[in-house]
């Protein structure tokens, strides 16, 4: 079994089996992750670099693991104080890197498109680690995964998505991903931050959590970008977390148990109360230890396709 | 200089002349009209099957000098638009220094007169406010007495309603054109996608089309307001690019507004499904940007039905380095000269969409009306200013042969049919390298 595609540039129009090779082979990887020695030969001699043109803590250094769980080379770059920062071009500074004999670019940009301008650019698979407000498939991915290991299964399962829909490619990934597996999504959040016609990705829009929540089986919960509030997108954050925030009072309506996810990092007391974020029905940290497990089965799919 | 143009259909609407006929050319000035004899010294074209219209103009041209002759200077964009099939170009003012002061102008028109010997005609248009801010009125009676033909902040429409009422009653008593680029800026902020399923889709970041109506609205309105006050105001609009601003368009010039309206071939052409399509082509990134194929269909209608008056290009040049970036960091705009002529005679007019003679209205005729200028007359004792066709040459855009400094085009690889094959003004005669 091989991906349709030579690079991760988003779960836009990826098909089912593709989304299912990546989760399947995640499995394999997880258990390798529980091993005392969780390193695999994979990727021996194959060189990754992790480009971010945006700061990341969380999603490069789960990338870097994966990269060197599989025993891949691994170089960063990033912004500051580089080569971009001194005027040289995306462009450039990309076809410099590849000179180097670069198999792999694992790359973060804050340009919608970015890393498909790449792919077009450079002959290495491309991941896309996040693209403006566009794309984040690995996130969506792994999000996906931790549902599927709750639930055993996709197909139907109740997805809302909170917060800022119109900024957030982690959104974005989950609606194509989703829908492409067959469940239900919906999105809720302020209306100046739903993006237009967004029903017509196949999502219902809701303005008020407290009416979702009976409806679903898991809340994807996204961190609310504090510097939007400067552009006026909501009022105050105190409304927000008033009005949309998921806390346990909220929670406790539901006649079932609901899991709660965030992409993180987590704003407590905005998105999520505390008592939520730590209780037992939050898969955060979940979410991070299947990153990996996510990450090194694209890395070792794209990388070992024939070149 | 004689030139003999033989079996040639010359169209000229504004003169109700569609004749194939032979076309004596002596010394810049038409000869002789009819069954032409040869002698020894004329230089002898067959024309068999080709137009002859009068020359074409492109409203709306950027030509980028001064301050940005990286990605055209005066001389390279005269070259596209002769190459193109264009006798004349009005070239906006966002250059640096903008043309909000005479000297400018002054300098664009000297560069002009010395490239291809001045044949092709350049006609700048002045900025509406001081360094286009929206601020400040620009000098506008020195302006025209510096030879502006019309008058436009363009890509920096005037946001203040007090500065544009302004405007209008300043401007009004100079018979000079008001050219807008219709955006309120406070709504499409930092947008770049057409805002709608596929702005959603790709997560750009979104451009709503009611700022183009809104911005259009007011400006009809405030004309509508002070009609009774000024003695006349000659309104323009840019680019128009969506349904709903042809709707208000077609509403009031029903009610006798003195206004006219431009489209651009690529926005007759594209939609912001191909943004999609081409995987962020940065050669898609255009202001206004891309619509949906609902809004094609109602710029079609507008075209057919004499609502729109003009087709220009909104050439803007682009070096490629600028070019070939991620989508957000590339400038709008995309060239046009060179493909234009091509892109209308194939999609429209060999598609029986529109017929000839309304593609030369569009481009040769109705310019001229809106810039006040004298119409061009195919007749004996004429200045020869002439765009000439082949409609049923077949070949593909290539951006080798362009004359422009820049590549950004969308068009590049594109299969037509009907092309320009040259243009001849003030004596000289340009063949089309396309």
């Amino acid at each position: 079994m091989a991906l349709k595609s030579r690079h991760l540039l988003g779960l836009e129009g990826m098909p089912k089996e593709d989304i299912e090779l990546i989760l399947d082979t995640a499995v394999s990887f997880k258990e390798v992750l529980e091993r005392p020695i969780k390193k695999v030969p994979t990727l021996q001699g194959k060189t990754v670099v992790n480009l971010f043109f945006e700061s990341s803590t969380r999603t490069r250094i789960s990338f870097e693991l994966a990269e060197r769980r599989l025993s891949a080379d691994v170089v960063n770059f990033t912004t500051a104080g580089s080569s971009i920062a001194k005027g040289e071009t995306f462009k450039d500074t990309v076809k410099n890197i590849e000179a180097m004999k670069i198999d792999m670019v694992v790359i973060r940009h804050s340009s919608s498109g970015a890393p498909h301008f790449l792919a077009k650019v450079v002959d290495a698979n491309v991941i896309n680690a996040g693209d403006g407000t566009h794309e984040h498939p690995t996130q969506a991915l792994l999000d996906i995964f931790t549902m599927r290991e709750k639930f055993g299964y996709i197909q139907g399962l109740n997805v809302c998505i909170v917060g800022d829909i119109l900024h957030s490619r982690v959104a974005r990934s989950n609606i194509f991903g989703l829908k492409t597996l067959g469940a239900s999504v919906s999105v809720c959040g302020p209306e100046t931050l739903i993006p237009k016609d967004i029903e017509k990705l196949g999502v219902e829009v809701y303005h008020n959590i407290d009416e979702v929540i009976p409806k679903v089986d898991v809340l994807n919960v996204l961190r609310l970008q504090l510097e939007r509030q400067n552009s006026a997108f909501i009022p105050s954050l105190q409304e927000y977390h008033k009005f949309f925030g998921i806390t346990r009072k909220r929670l406790e309506k539901a006649s079932k148990p609901i899991l709660i996810m965030h992409p993180g990092p987590i704003n407590r007391g905005v998105e999520l109360s505390s008592d939520v974020a730590d209780s037992e029905h939050s898969l955060i940290l979940e979410q991070v230890t299947n990153g990996v497990a996510i990450r090194m089965a694209v890395l070792y799919l794209l990388g070992t396709m024939s070149n | 200089m004689k030139i003999l143009l033989k079996n040639a259909r010359v169209i000229s609407p504004s003169q109700g002349l569609d004749e194939v006929i032979d076309l004596l050319i002596v010394d810049g000035k038409i000869e002789k009209l009819g069954d032409i004899e040869e002698t020894k010294d004329f230089q002898v074209y067959d024309m068999s099957g080709k137009i002859i219209s009068p020359g074409f103009i492109d409203m709306h041209v950027h030509l980028r000098e001064p301050g940005f002759e990286h990605k055209e200077t005066i001389e390279t964009g005269i070259e596209a638009g002769a190459n193109g099939g264009f006798t004349g170009l009005c070239c906006m003012p966002n250059t640096e220094p903008p043309m909000d002061e005479p000297s400018v102008v002054e300098y664009v028109k000297k560069r002009a007169s010395k490239s291809l010997d001045g044949m092709i005609e350049v006609y700048p248009i002045g900025a509406v406010t001081k360094k286009r801010e929206g601020r400040e009125l620009a000098p506008i009676a020195e302006l025209v007495e510096a030879g502006v033909v019309g008058f436009s902040d363009d890509g920096n429409p005037v946001q203040d309603s007090g500065v544009m009422r302004k405007a209008f009653e300043y401007i009004s008593m100079f018979d000079r054109v008001i050219i807008q680029h219709c955006e309120d800026k406070t709504l499409t902020q930092n947008g770049m996608a057409n805002e709608g399923y596929w702005s959603t889709l790709l997560g750009l970041p979104p451009y709503p089309d009611i700022s183009e109506e809104i911005i259009l609205y007011r400006d009809l309105r405030l004309i509508q307001y002070l009609k009774p006050k000024i003695k006349k105001v000659k309104y323009h609009i840019a680019h128009i690019s969506s349904k709903s601003s042809i709707e208000l368009l077609r509403k009031f010039k029903n009610e006798g507004l003195n206004i006219t309206a431009e489209v651009t071939p690529h926005h007759l052409l594209l939609t912001d499904e191909d943004i999609w399509r081409s995987s962020y082509d940065t050669n898609l990134k255009v202001n206004p940007p891309l619509k949906s194929r609902e809004d094609i269909e109602s710029l079609v209608e507008a075209l057919k039905d004499g609502t729109i008056d003009v087709i220009a290009t909104d050439h803007a040049p682009h070096a490629p380095e600028e070019k070939e970036a991620d989508f957000a960091s590339a400038p709008f705009g995309i060239i046009g000269l060179e493909t234009a002529v091509g892109l209308i005679l194939s999609e429209f007019v060999n598609k029986g969409v529109i017929s000839i003679h309304r593609m030369i209205e569009l481009f040769a005729v109705n310019p001229r009306k809106i810039l006040g200028l004298p119409q061009v007359k195919i007749a004996e004792g004429e200045i020869a200013n002439l765009t000439l066709l082949d409609p049923n040459s077949e070949w593909i855009v290539d951006a080798k042969k362009f004359k422009s400094k820049s590549r950004n085009s969308p068009f590049i690889g594109w299969k037509l049919k009907g092309k320009p094959l040259g243009v001849i003004n003030r004596g000289k005669v340009y063949w089309s390298d396309l």
